[in-house]
């Protein structure tokens, strides 16, 4: 047997990306860069209202050659008025009645873009109104129901031993707190955009920008009433998703290939970022509710949680957010007895959806703002509450996992303080703040992030990964995964020429094209590097076991690889996802392995807050994680980096506005992100301590950094702020300065 | 991009008496492009409404820099903030314009956003335009029939409009030079650290001589419908000095008579409430850089 032990010549060095130079030569291909022959141009009809039945929608106004135009509505879907995902309830195009504002009502095609635009906005749209529902709190009172026979989607309960009693142990102090986390957009640099072509003999093509080529694949059959084989999806050079082009692109290219079919040419959509910000996902706004019963010297006995999602519309992906935020709920901590009810609420707001974090940013926020209460409580400092709580090797978490891995937070932790001078400054800060204007705080979170699909998920998933020769002795890896600005290609390349004992540069990694790669699965759930990339591994450790078994030397792989082509011919090996032994996971009671394993990490952030205009910013940020095994430094590094901007953002200013369903600050002059200028230093350590579950040991990083930042951000402005008033406290996000002023008037501060 | 650039006119007339000359054969349609950086986001949006500009980027006549004799500085209006961020002379005199011009946009912006462009968009959150007020900036407004200078304080008469006619360009602007120990204060409150819109913005200056204020001004951004003084407040301030103004009760006084001046709205980018507390502050600020100012060298 080959790979008994493989040498990092490749992963753990920060070679060139693969496509970088492309990038930057500006010779990558996006969607937008590419113009098939005939090519016309797709626009979408959308309602102005969140809610109401649609009596007529008019293409009459003189101005407008509407001969001229393709014009499709829900009756020219061949199929499936459907987007296929979860559940069956999300139309391609509204059928008589909308449930949110931007809604799709219709689509509209010509080669003349801007006269497009022009009729675009010519449409009239007749809808009779009917109210809405705008909040969590409208949702669950049932004011209307819109979604089933109670506005909920999808509800969990999680119980471990039992809280009742927990909370009515003698000498407990019950805490109890209430959070919020409002709507955030992901705002990759590349808005959505995808091509379609349709023809009889082929069926249909479409190429975009996308994250999930076998997700648009799968929606578009049941759509065009298609064999899979007539439905060919490629990933175009994709500017980034964040989870956003994780399910709308399904919806992008069932519109565009609707146009395709009616016209008989090729039709291209993109948005602009107008249309990008109003009328696709955003991360679920969400309240979570705690009670926490802990003793006198801070132990925490009961934990009883309720979380609350804003789902939008439709269901799209809000279950598996839902699932993903109720698991993280109660965090790295070892709670006896824990209650964790959540559910995910219908309102007239456009579907809510994947965002990098996908629910657990929202319950972590929660969370570990709320422990900084439970250690006031208990007059402790908020390090030593979560020290007396951390879960351990052989500990157990809210659904029974029993860990079979060292988390190491205590460490962590420590390095964070350390890193970031916690001990002097906190000193320094108590001291000097009582007189300044600009008061200085310090805060923490400590909390973990599951790698890959949560329980059956990645069992389910069965992912595939090829690899194959080719005639100059380089290997090519074929895989769905995409490349969108976090590094696949990088790191799907180190990691097989480490398997195969390759030069990096030997590696090349095919284009996500469904046509010609098995279904590595959906590139979302950090599960890239450790699912897939372990699936690469696995690959190519069996592509060198051919060779042997053939009778080549694998002393130089490339010309083994040559010489078997040469003499045999075609040379391709898959890999395919089992489960490892003993995981167990109960979908029903939500009890069991819910990830195969956990990244782990302490963030500090220190801030300052300004007294005169109420801004906090981000003075110093220390983030601490063990990722298993770093594959690439730089490429880590960067994935932290922004990952922790983007947590600043949420934290601090990005606020979606909304008025009767519907998003008013749709552009990057209103909706708020932070700038390069608004970021602090961000000081990145990694500890490695080695997963068997992906290549080389590494775990899943992409979402994590988002979890922890918020709750670090306002547990700081709430130190900076502990000698006012008796305390101010923050309790939601975004954390905008005119909130901060409210919070200061309510203290009689201001 | 939803504007659709065909559909507009963008004329380049190489003299100032050529674009005079258009401006007064066809009156009303053509407006001035003098950098576009406003105008470039409505089209952007498809929301750009008027359909004919004259770009005045080549105007040599509407450039460049001139320091009187009685030292008052004389700016042409298509000096871009770049030019005021790169001309250390006039920074240094008119510290609150250099650090609007920095506050404002990115260095894109600021290489093709202009001073005369800022003052005739009128919008009430322009950076450098309450920089321009509180150093009592003079406009010359040229015509095909000739010149009128027109005090700053006049130019803007509500929401987006000024006493600008169809047939008028800005074509200088002028600034006097300082009347005693001159104090700058400049403060931009946005909704990020760049690269933002104002939600409070306040720049001002205090003449001192004998170490008492003669003349104040305070020239607010983003709390009316025009960018505005506080008249009021500045008459309150002249006479004063050091130890005037560092009595809490004359300071309290100074303090709540800001309300009466200002009249901020809510809005997408922040709260009436918000704005008229964060006012007062700046208000505070500058006060307590007066006092520290007029009790040190200032004050000689």
């Amino acid at each position: 047997m080959v790979g008994e032990t493989i040498q990092s010549n490749w992963v753990g060095r920060s070679v060139p990306r693969r496509e970088g130079v492309s990038k930057v030569t500006g010779r990558a291909c996006y969607v937008d860069d590419l113009s098939l022959p005939g090519m016309i141009h797709g626009a979408t009809v959308r309602s102005p209202v969140a809610r109401g039945s649609v009596r007529a929608l008019r293409f009459d106004d003189p101005s407008i050659p509407w001969k001229e135009f393709t014009i499709v509505t829900a009756r020219d879907i061949p199929g499936k008025n459907v987007v296929t995902l979860i559940e069956h309830d999300q139309p391609l195009l509204a059928d008589g009645v909308v449930n949110h504002p931007e809604e799709p009502l219709a689509l509209i095609a010509h080669e003349d873009k801007y006269l497009l635009e022009r009729a675009r906005a010519a449409v009239k749209v007749e809808i009779d109104e009917l109210p809405g529902l705008f909040s969590i709190e409208e949702a669950e009172a049932k004011r209307h129901v819109i979604w089933g026979e109670d506005n909920v989607f999808k509800s969990f309960q999680i119980e471990r031993g039992d809280v009742g009693k927990a909370f009515a142990a003698p000498g407990v102090r019950i805490v109890e707190g209430e959070y919020r986390t409002g709507a955030q957009e992901q705002l990759y640099i590349e808005p959505n955009g995808m091509i379609a072509q349709w023809s009889e003999a082929d069926g249909l093509t479409v190429w975009g920008s996308l994250q999930c080529p076998y997700y648009v694949h799968k929606a578009l059959t049941p759509m065009f009433n298609l064999p899979d084989e007539k439905v060919r999806v490629v990933q175009l050079e994709t500017g980034g998703g964040f989870g956003g082009k994780e399910e709308y692109p399904s919806m992008l290219a069932g519109h565009a290939a609707l146009l395709a079919r009616k016209s008989g040419r090729p039709v291209k959509m993109i948005y602009d970022r107008a249309e990008d910000m109003v009328a696709t996902t955003k991360r679920h706004p969400s309240r979570t509710r705690h009670r926490t019963a802990v003793t006198a010297d801070g132990k925490i006995l009961g934990m009883d949680i309720e979380f609350l999602l804003d789902g939008g519309a439709y269901a799209t992906l809000s279950a598996v957010v839902l699932s993903r935020g109720t698991i993280h709920a109660s965090g790295p901590y070892d709670v006896p007895n824990v209650r964790i009810r959540s559910a995910a609420l219908a309102t007239n707001h456009p579907p809510h959806g994947a965002f990098r974090g996908f629910g657990a940013p929202q319950s972590i926020f929660a969370l570990e703002k709320h422990l900084d209460r439970v250690a006031a409580a208990v007059g402790l400092e908020p390090e030593e509450l979560r020290r007396r709580n951390f879960l351990k090797h052989g500990g157990v978490t809210a659904t029974g996992q029993v860990l079979k891995e060292e988390p190491g937070l205590n460490a962590l932790m420590e390095r964070a303080m350390k890193e970031s001078g916690w001990a002097e400054k906190r000193e320094r800060f108590a001291r000097e703040n009582p007189e300044a204007r600009v008061k200085r705080g310090l805060g923490l979170a400590t909390f973990m992030h599951g790698a890959g699909f949560t329980g059956s998920g990645e069992r389910n998933l069965a992912s595939v990964v090829g690899i194959e020769g080719l005639a100059d002795g380089r290997v090519r890896v074929l895989a769905a995964s995409t490349e969108i600005g976090q590094g696949t290609n990088t790191i799907f390349s180190q990691v097989a020429a480490d398997a195969l004992g390759v030069d990096f540069m030997d590696v090349e990694v095919a284009r996500p094209d469904t046509k010609f790669v098995p279904n590595s699965g959906p590139t979302v759930a950090s599960r890239t590097v450790m699912i897939v990339g372990k699936l690469v591994e696995t690959a190519a450790l069996s592509l060198k076991q051919v060779l042997l078994d053939a009778g080549y030397e694998v002393g130089d792989v490339r010309e083994a690889v040559r010489r078997y082509i040469a003499e045999r011919g075609p040379l391709k090996v898959y890999s395919q996802y089992k489960q490892p032994p003993g995981v167990f996971w109960d979908d029903k009671l939500y009890r069991g392995e819910a990830y195969a394993t956990y990244a782990w990490a302490c963030y500090l952030a220190e801030v300052s807050v300004d007294t005169a205009t109420y801004e906090a910013r981000v003075e110093d940020f220390v983030a601490v994680q063990d990722v298993g095994k770093v594959v690439h430094p730089v490429l880590a590094a960067g994935q932290i980096e922004g990952g922790v901007a983007q947590g600043i953002g949420y934290a601090l200013c990005e606020e979606v506005v909304w008025k009767q369903g519907r998003m008013m600050n749709g552009r990057m002059t209103n909706y708020i992100m932070p700038t390069a200028a608004d970021a602090p230093p961000i000081r990145v350590f990694f500890a490695e301590h080695p997963t068997p579950h992906g290549p080389q040991g590494a775990k899943g990083i992409g979402e994590l950094p988002l979890d922890g930042v918020a709750p670090a951000v306002l547990n700081a402005v709430e130190d900076a702020l502990r000698d006012l008033g008796g305390g101010l406290k923050f309790s939601s996000i975004p954390l905008l300065p005119e909130r901060v002023y409210e919070t200061f008037v309510k203290g009689g501060l201001a | 991009m939803r504007g659709n650039a065909p559909q507009y006119r963008l004329e380049t007339p190489r003299t100032l008496a050529d674009a005079l000359a258009k401006l007064r054969a066809e009156p009303g349609r053509w407006r001035a492009f003098a950098g576009g950086t406003d105008l470039m986001v409505l089209l952007e949006a498809g929301q750009l409404k008027h359909a004919d500009y004259l770009s005045l980027h080549r105007i040599d006549e509407l450039k460049g820099l001139v320091r009187e004799p009685s030292g008052a500085w004389v700016l042409g209006a298509l000096t871009t903030y770049a030019e005021v961020l790169e001309h250390p002379e006039l920074a240094r005199t008119f510290p609150n314009l250099a650090a609007a011009a920095r506050e404002t946009g990115a260095w894109a912006i600021q290489n093709r956003g202009t001073l005369g462009g800022n003052l005739a968009n009128a919008s009430p959150a322009a950076d450098s335009v309450p920089a321009l007020l509180a150093y009592d900036a003079e406009l010359e407004l040229r015509s095909a029939s000739g010149a009128r200078w027109v005090p700053h304080a006049q130019f803007h008469t509500g929401y987006k409009t000024t006493v600008l006619k169809p047939d008028e360009l800005i074509a200088r602007i002028r600034l006097p030079a300082a009347g005693g120990n001159r104090f700058h204060f400049f403060r931009k409150v946005g909704t990020r650290r760049f690269q933002s819109i104002s939600k409070v913005c306040l720049a001002a200056r205090a003449d001192l001589r004998g170490g008492r204020v003669i003349d104040a001004r305070l020239a607010w951004g983003a709390v009316g419908p025009v960018t505005l003084r506080s008249a009021h407040l500045e008459r309150s301030l002249a006479g004063l000095s050091a130890a005037d103004l560092g009595d809490a009760k004359r300071r309290s006084a100074l303090l709540s008579a800001l309300a009466a001046e200002i009249t901020p709205q809510s809005d997408v980018r922040s709260t009436r409430a918000y704005r008229l507390k964060v006012s007062e502050n700046l208000l505070g600020e500058f006060l307590d850089g007066l006092v520290a100012f007029a009790a040190g060298k200032g004050g000689a």
